[in-house]
């Protein structure tokens, strides 16, 4: 296939696995774990998303805001239920419980939604054709929507006061707290951020392919690729992170078996870990 | 039940408890000893059962082999070859903290599937390698006793190994590394060597349990991997029965199949249109343990003891 229109796709895939990657950095520059369950979390967001779409008949994208508060919610509930328990355990336990999460979170949507592959909508989208590249009103959406939440949350980040009492906490965690940074409120908005993000994540995988109950698994590994890649704990470096293995993922087609995909995003992260720990963005080495 | 199916069942229940019992001794010597988090317990057993079955079936042209190996070379290859695998992944890895290891052996494990799954070559893919003998049937006969017997053998061979590596020096640095990596430095002890090894151990047990477990059901196929069954229940045996205890990690494997098995009971009983959603319910049961196991006895049943002190009087405890 073209380069051009496998690097289109790599732009789509990456704008969905850095809106997860940034999950994933918020959560571990606050909280100092690695969240096994965020795909979950964003499968979640995508089923929400197609129940609404289903009982209303709005497209996917006018379903996403309450994909996200709900995932928001979820995200915060799992928090205080379990998480929040265990906070002075070691990050070990933390992440062998998030393990844990993402299988219950994930029998849960088996259950309700049942097992099988289901889409937002079906039939066959016209695609808007530029030159020979072929555009599917779908990936514009998509990227547009993710680069607006994006910068969103960069507003969010550097103009209000939770947001600057969010990186104070994420860059040094003691100065943070004894300059008076409520923790518990900041580590909330950390979980429904992380939540919201990950919903959009998993509702735009699902207007670009489909919604299983695996999706939120299969996506985990390049999440963290990226986040990695990136600089774990820089939301910036995410973005940087899941561009690239998005676009080596769908370049990679060109010249391996597409089944292979995640190996892609595996071997990217393998080579960072090796060569530059902390990332492109110097984050945290773990 | 009449007696016979009771006993024929119970020969099985213990048979699998057996297999989860040496994968849950496996993982003991990455997390229980290392404090290493494996995510990928299902891609060494899978590489295990694949290399039993490959080593030992006859000729196939639907797959790499059979080479029609015995059994025990079998068990060898399937050992050696997990082994193999997870040296490079713990050269790399394990450097850096468990954080790392634990996403990279999810990548390792997924890398393994989409392996066996596609190159039909080697693995004759989804179709799967059937015809596995049972464990010494040349010499005993198929008996479903031979078979746990075999198992139990090999589970007390590996318990008993397992006990001997946690009381030897080597052990003990293994626990320091865990409790004080700086101070294990300071000590003149090579940690990166220790980790990899401790690692290797670990997915070399595990592979032995997919061997054995290739051996005792006599087919595999990718979806018998299924990742997150094999990897997320011996997880939580290792857990309950007491992460760093041997003993416990037998213990929890037997407890957390009984109550897995119970879920059955439980899915049983729902209406049936949620019938074929049993296996979720199974483990949302069980996952929801696990919360409450991790927050309320989080040393596990049978908690780690340390061993006695060097030089310590017999019989004083610790």
């Amino acid at each position: 296939m073209d380069v051009v229109q496998l690097f289109v796709y790599g732009i789509v895939l990456g704008s969905i696995l850095t809106l997860g990657a940034i999950g994933v950095s918020l959560i571990y520059g606050i909280l100092r774990f690695a969240h096994f369950a965020q795909g979950d979390v964003a499968a979640f967001g995508a089923y929400i998303a197609l129940s609404v779409v289903v009982a209303s008949g709005l497209p996917a994208l006018a379903a996403l805001p309450v994909a996200m508060l709900a995932a928001a919610g979820l995200a915060i509930l799992i928090d205080q239920t379990v998480y929040r328990r265990l906070r002075g355990a070691s990050p070990v336990i933390l992440l062998i419980s998030s393990f844990g999460m993402a299988l219950v979170i994930r029998s849960l949507i088996q259950l309700v939604w049942g097992p099988h592959n289901q889409t937002f909508a079906s039939g066959i989208q016209i695609p808007y054709r530029v030159g020979g590249l072929v555009l599917k009103p779908d990936h514009l959406l998509i990227v547009a929507a993710a680069v607006a939440l994006v910068v969103g949350l960069h507003l969010f980040l550097t103009r209000t006061r939770m947001g600057k009492a969010m990186r104070a906490m994420s860059d040094n965690m003691d100065l943070a707290l004894v300059s008076g940074v409520p923790a518990e409120r900041v580590v909330m908005v950390t979980w429904a951020l992380a939540g919201a993000l990950g919903a959009a994540a998993g509702v735009f995988l699902g207007m670009d392919t489909r919604l299983h109950p695996q999706m939120g698994w299969s996506v985990l590994l390049p999440v963290f690729a990226a986040a990695i890649l990136g600089g774990i704990g820089k939301p910036y470096g995410a973005i940087a992170g899941g561009l690239v293995i998005g676009v080596a993922m769908e370049m990679s087609t060109m010249v391996i078996d597409p089944a292979y995909k995640p190996a892609v995003a595996f071997a990217i992260m393998v080579l960072v870990l090796v060569v530059r720990p902390q990332g492109i963005f110097a984050g945290k080495v773990l | 039940m009449d007696f016979l199916g009771l006993e024929s069942y119970l020969v099985a229940m213990l048979t699998t408890v057996g297999i989860y019992a040496v994968l849950s001794l496996g993982l003991n010597v990455q997390f229980g000893l290392t404090g290493q988090i494996n995510i990928g317990i299902a891609g060494f057993y899978a590489v295990g059962a694949y290399t039993a079955a490959i080593l030992t079936t006859s000729e196939s042209v639907h797959h790499l082999g059979g080479f029609g190996l015995p059994f025990v070379i079998g068990l060898a290859g399937a050992v050696l070859m997990s082994a193999l695998i997870a040296l490079p992944i713990g050269l790399v890895t394990i450097r850096l903290r468990s954080d790392y290891l634990a996403i990279a052996t999810i990548g390792i494990a997924e890398i393994i599937r989409l392996v066996f799954k596609n190159e039909d070559w080697l693995s004759n893919g989804v179709r799967g390698i059937p015809g596995i003998e049972r464990p010494l049937a040349g010499w005993l006969g198929t008996n479903a006793h031979v078979t746990l017997a075999v198992v139990l053998v090999v589970l007390a061979v590996v318990w008993w190994l397992c006990e001997r590596a946690r009381v030897s020096p080597w052990g003990r640095v293994l626990r320091a590394i865990r409790e004080n990596e700086q101070g294990v430095t300071a000590a003149g002890k090579d940690v990166v060597r220790f980790r990899v090894q401790a690692f290797v151990v670990g997915a070399a047990i595990m592979g032995l349990g997919g061997a054995l477990y290739a051996h005792v059901v006599g087919f595999i196929s990718p979806e018998a991997f299924m990742p997150l069954h094999a990897t997320f229940l011996v997880w939580v045996m290792l857990i309950a029965g007491g992460a760093g205890n041997n003993t416990g990690a037998i213990v929890g494997a037997l407890i957390i199949w009984l109550v897995w098995s119970g879920t059955e009971l439980v899915t049983g009983r729902l209406p049936p249109e949620f019938a074929t959603q049993a296996s979720s319910v199974r483990v949302l049961m069980i996952g929801v343990l696990l919360q409450v196991i991790l927050i309320a006895r989080p040393q596990g049943l049978l908690p780690e003891r340390a061993p006695r002190a060097v030089g310590a009087a017999r019989g004083r405890g610790k």
